[in-house]
């Protein structure tokens, strides 16, 4: 068995969990890990959205 | 007599404070659902073994021991973080395809991060554990 994954959905699949893991064990309460583990996530993609455009503009 | 016996709390780790980390680091999020956070263990166990399965089915290469280039050494000791599943790759002989295509170098990265945040759970569940961490 071969999973063939694009470079964005092994970046989003990486982002989820990771950010999960990130969530549950950087917070204390349930509100805290839940609030953390969504800003990683956003901040996993957002930085991966940005790398693109950049490489995008530099490859103009 | 009461001082002594604070003294010795502090200084003598219970059993969960051993038994908890090394369980974690076996089986991905045991080490939690073991203190009874069974949400936050089954997040856990989720996210490490889907983690690390998916590296696998993409092909990813899984590092032995080995004394050779330090990317390969620093590999190995990603890889190693997964404990129990690491095990079973090296017993089934598993991950050890040349890397043909950039989706199993993604797998190979999943899989090594799979390892490094077991780590990351292995020490939340020893602050679980001393009660460091609700």
């Amino acid at each position: 068995m071969s999973l063939d994954l694009s470079h964005f959905s092994a970046a989003l699949v990486f982002a989820l969990f990771a950010s999960v893991v990130f969530g549950v064990t950087q917070r204390q309460t349930s509100r805290e890990q839940i609030r953390y583990g969504l800003y990683c996530f956003v901040m996993f993609l957002g930085g991966v959205i940005l790398a693109g455009w950049v490489m995008w503009i530099l490859r103009r | 007599m009461a001082n002594s016996q604070a003294v010795s709390s502090k200084t003598a780790p219970s059993a969960m404070s051993v038994i908890a980390p090394a369980l974690g680091w076996l089986i991905p999020g045991a080490g939690h659902l073991i203190q009874k956070r069974w949400i936050r263990g089954a997040l856990l166990m989720i996210s490490v073994f889907a983690m690390f399965l998916l590296g696998l089915a993409m092909q990813g290469h899984v590092y032995k021991p080995n004394g050779g280039d330090i990317l390969d050494i620093l590999g190995f000791i990603g890889d190693l973080g997964a404990g129990g599943l690491y095990i079973l790759t090296q017993v089934n002989d598993w991950g050890q395809g040349a890397i043909a295509h950039a989706t199993a170098d993604y797998g190979t990265k999943f899989i090594i991060v799979a390892g490094l945040l077991n780590f990351i759970c292995v020490a939340d569940a020893y602050h679980i554990a001393i009660g460091k961490k609700p």
